[in-house]
């Protein structure tokens, strides 16, 4: 690994430091730039028009935005993505639950973890169809527990009071596989000296878990939060697979409204569409900025 | 540890786990294992009303065929494994060059580019969708593979820099330091010194992008439209439509498109783990 100083010095060579870290992040950035970064502005100017995909755009100033204000659809969207917010963080709780249950050293407790995990590892169609049939009316298994506890049979996905609670539901299966999974490494890497201590001094349950468990378990704890509430924004697959947005559009939300007003059977809208993408960003910013914010402060202090 | 090891509880609470565990894993599973049972049944079943007992028949071979014959589902995993490895190799390939930038040089606009990169990698993909759509259609990539291809590339690089960057920063910076010291230049340091190290995150990484990216629904429909370069995640779904109530088939289709993953999951469990929860023990 050895080489040798040439005695005349190149601008390179001189140079090298200062420029080395653009030639690495030049093909990286260049493309990150082109499908992410340019596209995000393009939207919210686009977000101006009325425009069809094909012709030509009009300017029409705010009136997306005037027009979203009196869509009861859009409304019923936010509601369910709120909806969807609240609920999928039950994830965090119930993975750290799970987490709880199976961090034990009995045999074959790998192979239940990994099984445990497995509802993560497929694809959000999947999981999506697998829950349609489970919610089936009639054949699906669940609705034939609750017809033989009840006596009632709910078509859950056809009712528009249950349609989002059941959706939510299936996205919280493979949710609380993901939060179960960082927390049993969180929980493997906990200083077992402190829990012994605190074990000495009469600690245990609850008051165990709180005080000395869980604060070393906050960066689990940060991580898994950030991965839900990004998921919950994001619901996309599992809305479009079990429903396609109904019934009458009572499961839509943002991100699957979105789509349909620009990119359906309904019409080719994509100034609106963008109008709608554009909220839906400034929602997701919000949690962006405060997790950038704590990863700016970790920074400083590492 | 926590919680009480159940080794040092009372015998009573040691055999109640050893019965809890696998209960709670069936119950968990339950959709799964419906689904799995489903796929074997024959069809006379579920006309009969058999939905939940014991299959009267193994009819798993002729279901698994009926899907692969009667349907282009074989052709769509094609098209899944055309998008994922080049996503995989092109992203992880960019992010290397680029974490190598930002863990290991400082210069200005270092922490700028990198948050850059990590809230790039949590927007929704809606505020992409029109413009995405519009320059892959006049660059004449719209409904073909390598379309989704580029898209999935730049888009991952975001995570994959990320996870790279921090990676590469947990390594000992001396060995870049005397390594400098002798006059090897960055290009060389990077190739012979931090590469071979990076081992383990490559891996991570290969695994949870091969994963996100055959899992990928919403840029499937958005960037596809036909059969040819349709991957299967979309294709499952269209097949859906076509399968009415024929959920033996439903349920064969839904384990054809879900087993790469898992198989992948199961090969290469340490890694995939590992990548996932990078940052959630430090930082």
């Amino acid at each position: 690994m050895s080489s040798t100083v040439p005695a005349t010095t190149s601008y390179w060579k001189r140079n090298q430091q200062r420029l080395a870290p653009w030639l690495f992040l030049a093909p990286g950035m260049i493309m990150f730039s082109i499908y992410v970064i340019i596209p995000i502005f393009e939207s919210i100017w686009i977000s101006f028009y009325d425009w069809d995909g094909l012709g030509a755009k009009t300017w029409i100033g705010v009136a997306n935005y005037v027009e979203l204000l009196d869509d009861e659809a859009f409304y019923t969207s936010l509601k369910n993505n709120i909806l969807w917010l609240v609920l999928y963080l039950l994830a965090v709780p119930a993975g750290l639950a799970v987490a709880l249950f199976l961090n034990q050293t009995v045999t074959g407790i790998r192979l239940y973890k990994s099984l445990f995990f497995f509802p993560f590892v497929i694809s959000q169609v999947v999981v999506g169809l697998i829950f349609t049939w489970f919610y089936a009316p009639d054949f699906g298994l669940l609705s034939a527990l609750i017809k033989t506890v009840t006596g009632e049979s709910i078509a859950i996905l056809a009712d528009e009071r249950y349609v989002t609670l059941g959706i939510i539901a299936a996205g919280l299966w493979p949710q609380i596989a993901y939060c179960m999974i960082l927390y049993l490494t969180g929980l493997n890497n906990i200083n077992p000296e402190q829990v012994e201590a605190a074990r000495m001094d009469g600690a245990k349950g609850w008051s165990l878990l709180w005080n000395i468990v869980l604060p070393q378990l906050g960066p689990a704890t940060f991580i898994a939060i950030v991965v839900t509430v990004i998921g919950a924004l994001r619901s996309f697959d599992l809305v479009s697979i079990m429903t396609d947005g109904g019934p009458y559009g009572s499961s839509r939300v943002l991100s699957f409204y979105m789509y349909e007003q620009a990119l359906s059977e309904y019409g080719y809208r994509m100034g609106y569409g963008a109008a709608i993408a554009v909220v839906l960003f400034m929602i997701m910013m919000v949690f962006i900025t405060m997790f950038i914010v704590r990863m700016l402060m970790q920074e400083r202090n590492a | 540890m926590f919680p009480t090891p159940v080794q040092k509880a009372s015998p009573w609470v040691r055999h109640a786990y050893t019965i809890i565990l696998p209960v709670a894993l069936i119950v968990w599973l339950l959709p799964l294992i419906g689904v799995a049972i489903t796929s074997i049944r024959p069809s006379g079943d579920l006309a009969a009303g058999n939905y939940f007992g014991i299959p009267s028949r193994f009819a798993g071979i002729e279901n698994y065929t009926a899907v692969f014959r009667d349907s282009p589902i074989g052709w769509y995993i094609l098209n899944s494994f055309k998008v994922t490895i080049p996503t995989v190799i092109g992203a992880v390939g960019l992010a290397c060059l680029s974490g190598f930038a930002l863990a290991v040089y400082k210069f200005r606009a270092n922490l700028i580019l990198f948050f850059l990169f990590v809230a790039g990698n949590f927007i929704p993909f809606q505020i992409l969708m029109v413009p995405v759509r519009d320059m892959t259609l006049k660059a004449g990539l719209y409904d073909s593979i390598s379309g989704l291809v580029l898209f999935h590339i730049a888009f991952q690089t975001g995570f994959c820099t990320l996870f790279m960057r921090n990676f590469i920063k947990s390594l000992p910076f001396a060995l870049i330091e005397s390594a400098r010291v002798e006059g090897v230049s960055e290009w060389r340091i990077f190739r012979y010194i931090v590469l071979p190290l990076m081992r383990p995150a490559i891996a991570a990484l290969s695994v949870l992008v091969f994963t996100f990216i055959w899992n990928d629904y919403f840029w499937a429909t958005v960037l596809v439209q036909g059969q040819h370069a349709m991957p299967v995640t979309a294709g499952l779904y269209s097949l859906n439509g076509q399968w009415i109530a024929a959920w033996h088939l439903v349920s064969a289709g839904s384990i054809v498109a879900a087993m790469p993953p898992v198989l992948m999951f199961f090969l290469m469990q340490k890694h995939f783990i590992a990548g996932l929860t990078l940052g959630a023990t430090k930082g």
